[in-house]
């Protein structure tokens, strides 16, 4: 089971990033050995437009099950979809606690995308 | 001559300086680039002689072919094309039609479409002929109509070009290639700011330009200290007068409410000829 966190940090301490098509790195955490690695998102913060496109295309990559972020748009949204990418959007906190959370079932997917689509 | 009317803020009059001086001057084609909300003609009333549709390309994914390579998503500049594992599909509204995914393609899986984004219409009233491009809505891709509406610049009339507001993509497609902008301001906060940034564009972009204040009675005397001390020159002031809009509110223009105001924008005219000629 994997989750990617998108974070402007490169560890577990890391604090959430509320971004996800221009968060710096997504943490990639393997939630049943703890393993964990750090995925940078640059090709995603360079892109002139479609950053969360891109993005999700990096986690789609990465064969995650659950993203983990602040806020997403629907065109990011529309290609987690696709790669049956289950989305969680308005977290907080660090990663860590989040996976916590996420273990707990604290944390609630989202069927749609909580905020709307921007074009800059 | 090629003059584009333009602005940073929204409604400070790019229309109506647009329409006058289309009206008070002979030889004139005006072409309308404000593809999103065109609306020269409600003051020309022309007859449509000519429509001509408008057309991009965008690519469509032959499913049987794609190998799921993902070359196009990795040259694809605005990430209109998403490559997974097992799928492709193109995000439509992300695609500027520029072609490079079908060209690369090794298997030849993208084949272009054309699309309509939206028409070019060609009227004529009492010897003024005006092109307006009309964008589809729900598109987004003003710059390729904008394009299709200059290409009816006539070099040997004078062509009074109306941009839309800001400095986007839109902004420069219609500025570009001209030979004079007037930037229409207003003296308040909004118009000093917008206009400081429109003017930063057309420096960037080496244009010749001059300001025009309209209700230049009102607001603040900032728009006129900051062209003093930016040695731009102001055109012409237009007071704010309630008949004006009045009349602007039943599609009627300036000089047509009182054919005096032709002097006014003649002078405009004359001042920006002589800048051209003084550089």
């Amino acid at each position: 089971m994997k989750l990617a966190i998108t974070s402007d940090g490169i560890d577990l301490d890391a604090i959430v990033s509320s971004r996800f098509g221009r968060a710096k790195n997504f943490i990639i955490v393997n939630i049943d050995t703890m393993d964990f690695k750090c995925v940078e998102n640059i090709q995603s913060i360079n892109s002139v437009s479609g950053a969360g496109i891109q993005a999700a295309q990096i986690v789609a990559n990465e064969k995650v099950d659950v993203v983990i972020t602040g806020n997403c748009g629907p065109k990011a949204f529309k290609v987690l979809e696709s790669a049956n990418i289950k989305l969680i959007v308005n977290a907080g906190g660090s990663i860590k606690e989040l996976i916590e959370k996420y273990k707990n079932g604290e944390l609630k997917i989202t069927e749609m995308p909580n905020v709307k689509g921007h074009w800059i | 001559m090629i003059i584009t009317v333009a602005s940073g803020k929204g409604g400070t009059g790019k229309t109506t300086i647009s329409v006058n001086l289309a009206l008070s001057l002979n030889n004139v084609q005006l072409l309308d680039c404000d593809v999103e909300e065109p609306n020269c003609d409600l003051f020309i009333k022309s007859n449509i002689i000519e429509k001509k549709d408008v057309f991009t390309l965008v690519p469509e994914i032959n499913k049987e072919k794609c190998i799921f390579c993902k070359k196009c998503t990795q040259l694809c500049e605005y990430n209109a094309i998403v490559v997974l594992e097992d799928k492709s599909f193109l995000i439509k509204e992300m695609c500027h039609g520029c072609g490079v995914c079908s060209y690369f393609c090794p298997e030849h899986a993208i084949i272009e479409q054309k699309k309509h984004i939206g028409v070019i219409e060609k009227g004529e009233k009492l010897g003024l002929q005006i092109i307006t491009g009309k964008l589809d809505i729900g598109e987004v891709m003003a710059p390729f109509v904008i394009k299709e509406v200059k290409k009816n610049i006539n070099k040997n009339q004078i062509n009074i070009l109306d941009a839309s507001p800001g400095t986007s993509c839109s902004v420069v497609a219609s500025i570009i290639d001209t030979d004079y902008v007037i930037l229409v301001t207003e003296p308040t906060p909004f118009g000093l700011h917008d206009l400081q940034l429109a003017v930063d564009l057309l420096r960037s972009m080496n244009i010749l330009f001059g300001v025009v204040v309209n209700k230049s009675d009102i607001g603040d005397n900032k728009v006129f200290d900051y062209c003093e001390k930016e040695n731009i020159s102001i055109l012409l002031t237009i007071p704010f007068k309630k008949e004006i809009s009045q009349y602007y509110a039943q599609g009627i223009s300036m000089v047509e409410s009182n054919s005096s105001y032709k002097e006014m924008f003649k002078n405009l005219y004359e001042k920006i000829l002589k800048q051209i000629g003084n550089k």
